[in-house]
C-alpha cells in the first residue's frame, strides 16, 4: 500500500449507530481542510449520505445484470442448464415441455449459458440500480449507490460505485449495516475499517460480530463509540480486554441528535468538532502506516 | 380448525430505529407468543428474551469453490469464466477468494483437470428456545455467508410451528434493516407490517423506500414514529406523508432513556418501566395491532 491511496470504510453490525454521521462529518472536515477526498455511499438499499451532502450531479449510470433468455425453438429440453443453476432460477418440467427463467433468483453467473450446447441461451440486461456522482468542489466528490426497489442483492451496485472511485487518493466508504454480503462487498475494498458502535448490549453484541468478521478478513480496524452517556461500560471493558483501539468518543446530546435529524453536519454547526475529526483521520493514518 | 398464521413483521428500512426494543415489548405483553428474530445478520432480541432449552440446527448457506493445488495446472481458464472476480492469479498460482465466491459452481465445470470442488458453508446456526412469555426462534448467519433470505424463511417456518404448539397462531417477526433479500423474505406472506421510523431526514427517506417495497405485497401496513419528540417538525412531515399515502400512524413513542436501561437489564421496556410514557404508548400500540 502506498501513501497515495487509502480507502477507509465506516461500518457497524448494528444499524443506526452513526455510520453515516461519522462518514459525512469526516468527509466534510477533510474536504474543508483542502484534502482531495471522495465519499461513496455503499448503503445502496437505504442511502442517506445525500441527506447531508449535496453537490452538482456529473454522472448517472444505470447498473445492469445479465439475465438469460431461452430460445424455445433452439432449446432441446435437455435440462443441463437447470442442472447447472445453483440458485433455482430455472424452472424445468420436462413432462409438460416447460422451461422458464425466474429473473429474481438469477445471480448472473453465466453457468446456464455455458451449459447449453444448442446455443439456445442468450443474455439480456436487467437494471439493478443507479450510481450517481456529484461534484462538491474541484477536488472532492460524492458517489451514491442506490438499488431499485424490489432488487434482492445490492452487491453489484455497491461494487460499481466503489469502482467509480478507483484511482483516487483518499476514499471514504459508508458501509451498509450487518455482516453479510453487502457489508463484505464494501469492506473488502477497504485498507482500514472504522467500526461505529454504541455503549449498549445490542451495540456490543453486534460489535463483536463485526470484529470477528474484519479479523477474519485480516483488515486493520478501530472503534468509535457514539452516544456516550447512555447504556453501560461493557463496550469499554471489552475493547480494553481485547486490545482494540478506541479512536473517538461522541457524546449523546439531544443537540447533536437534532442537528443530525435535520440533515445538517455537526462540524458545520460546532467548529470544535473539526479538530476531533482531523484527529480521527490522523490516528487512522498513523495506524495504517505504522504497520 | 383455522390453520392460518397471523404473522406481524416489524420493519424499518433504516437501522437503529427501535425494531428490536418494540418487538421485545410486544413479546412480553399478553398471551404467550412465538417470536422470530429475522435479523439473522445481527440478532439482538435474544439478549432481552434470554431463551432457554435450546434446539440447535446447522444451516448450510451454500457452497464455496476450493482448488486442489496438487491437481491444478494453473491454466487460468476458470479465471476468465468467473463473473464474481473470485479467482485470480497470484504469482503464477491460481487462487480462489472465499469471500468473493458466490458458489455458482461454474469453475468446477470449466476446469479441464477437475481440480475444483465445492465445500459447504456450514457455520451458520439457528435456534429454538423458550422464554418467559413463549417461544423464540433466532439464527446466526456466519460472517460473510450468503443466503440470508433462505435462513429468514427457515426461522419463520420454525416460529410458525411453535405458534401452533402454543395454540396461538400469532408470530411476531423482528425484521432486518434495509430493503434487500432478508427484508423481502421477512415480509412475504405476512399479514401485517409495522414500520418503525424516527423523525430524521434519513429516517423519512428510508421510510419511503420500505413503504414502496411493502406496497408490492398483499399485507396490511402501519407506521410507528419512535422518539417522535426529538424533532417534532419532521414527525409532522412523516404524519403528512403517511396521511397522503393512506397509511395509518398507530403510535408515537416518546424518547425515553428507560428503553436503554431496560436493555442493559435484559428486560423489555414494559417490564422495566411499565408506567413510563413509552410503555403506555406501546400498550396502546399492542391494543391496536391485536384488537381483532
Amino acid at each position: 500500500m502506498n501513501s497515495y491511496s487509502m480507502k477507509i470504510a465506516i461500518a457497524s453490525g448494528k444499524g443506526g449507530t452513526g455510520k453515516t454521521f461519522v462518514s459525512t462529518n469526516l468527509f466534510q472536515t477533510l474536504q474543508k481542510s483542502g484534502e482531495k477526498v471522495i465519499i461513496v455511499d455503499c448503503d445502496a438499499e437505504e442511502p442517506n449520505v445525500a441527506a447531508f451532502i449535496s453537490g452538482h450531479e456529473i454522472s448517472n449510470k444505470t447498473v445492469f445484470q445479465h439475465i438469460p433468455v431461452i430460445d424455445t425453438k433452439k432449446c432441446q429440453l435437455c435440462g443441463k442448464c437447470f442442472e447447472y443453476c445453483q440458485y433455482n432460477a430455472i424452472v424445468f418440467l420436462p413432462i409438460v415441455n416447460f422451461i422458464k427463467v425466474i429473473e429474481n433468483l438469477c445471480h448472473d453467473c453465466g453457468a446456464c449459458s455455458y451449459a447449453c450446447q444448442y446455443g439456445a441461451i442468450t443474455e439480456t440486461e436487467k437494471p439493478l440500480g443507479i450510481v450517481k456522482t456529484f461534484l462538491i468542489n474541484e477536488s472532492s466528490c460524492f458517489i451514491e449507490a442506490r438499488t431499485d426497489i424490489g432488487i434482492s442483492s445490492s452487491v453489484p451496485v455497491i461494487k460499481r460505485a466503489i469502482k467509480e472511485a478507483e484511482g483516487q487518493s483518499l476514499v471514504l466508504l459508508d458501509s451498509p449495516p450487518g455482516i453479510s454480503c453487502p457489508f463484505i462487498a464494501t469492506v473488502n475494498f477497504a485498507d482500514y475499517i472504522v467500526l461505529v458502535t454504541e455503549p449498549t448490549p445490542f451495540g456490543l453484541n453486534d460489535l463483536k460480530l463485526s470484529v470477528e468478521t474484519v479479523q477474519y478478513m485480516k483488515k486493520p480496524f478501530g472503534v468509535i463509540i457514539n452516544s456516550v452517556g447512555i447504556g453501560d461500560r461493557a463496550v469499554y471493558d471489552w475493547l480494553e480486554q481485547n486490545n482494540i483501539p478506541l479512536l473517538m468518543e461522541i457524546p449523546f446530546e439531544t443537540r447533536i441528535a437534532r442537528i443530525y435529524s435535520e440533515g445538517k453536519l455537526l462540524v458545520d454547526e460546532d467548529k470544535t468538532y473539526l479538530e476531533q475529526f482531523i484527529n480521527l483521520y490522523k490516528i487512522i493514518r498513523n495506524g495504517l502506516f505504522d504497520q | 380448525m383455522d390453520y392460518s398464521i397471523n404473522e406481524i413483521v416489524i420493519l424499518s428500512g433504516k437501522g437503529g430505529t427501535g425494531k428490536t426494543s418494540l418487538s421485545a415489548a410486544l413479546a412480553t405483553i399478553g398471551d404467550k407468543k412465538s417470536i422470530a428474530d429475522c435479523d439473522v445478520d445481527a440478532a439482538n432480541l435474544y439478549l432481552i428474551l434470554q431463551p432457554e432449552n435450546y434446539y440447535k440446527e446447522v444451516f448450510v448457506t451454500g457452497f464455496k469453490a476450493a482448488i486442489n493445488k496438487n491437481i491444478c495446472i494453473d491454466c487460468g481458464k476458470c479465471i476468465s469464466y468467473c463473473r464474481f472476480e473470485a479467482i485470480s492469479n497470484i504469482d503464477g498460482s491460481v487462487c480462489i477468494s472465499e469471500t468473493n465466491c458466490d458458489g455458482c459452481k461454474l469453475c468446477t465445470h470449466v476446469c479441464p483437470v477437475e481440480a475444483i470442488t465445492m465445500k459447504p458453508s456450514n457455520k451458520s446456526r439457528w435456534y429454538i428456545g423458550s422464554f418467559r412469555n413463549g417461544t423464540m426462534v433466532h439464527a446466526r448467519l456466519y460472517p460473510g455467508e450468503d443466503n440470508s433470505g433462505k435462513l429468514v424463511n427457515v426461522v419463520r417456518e420454525a416460529a410458525a410451528i411453535e405458534a401452533f404448539k402454543l395454540e396461538n397462531h400469532t408470530v411476531i417477526i423482528d425484521g432486518p434493516p434495509g430493503i434487500g433479500c432478508p427484508a423481502i423474505s421477512s415480509v412475504t406472506g405476512a399479514r401485517m407490517a409495522v414500520v418503525v421510523t424516527e423523525p430524521t431526514k434519513s429516517g423519512l427517506h428510508d421510510l419511503k423506500r420500505i413503504l414502496e417495497l411493502i406496497s408490492n405485497f398483499k399485507v396490511l401496513v402501519c407506521v410507528i414514529i419512535n422518539k417522535f419528540d426529538l424533532n417534532k417538525n419532521i414527525s409532522h412531515e412523516i404524519d403528512l406523508y403517511c396521511k397522503e399515502s393512506q397509511i395509518p400512524v398507530i403510535g408515537r413513542i416518546p424518547f425515553d432513556t428507560n428503553i436503554v436501561m431496560a436493555m442493559v437489564h435484559c428486560k423489555s421496556i414494559v417490564e422495566w418501566a411499565p408506567n413510563s410514557p413509552a410503555s403506555k404508548e406501546i400498550y396502546s400500540i399492542y391494543q391496536t395491532i391485536f384488537k381483532e
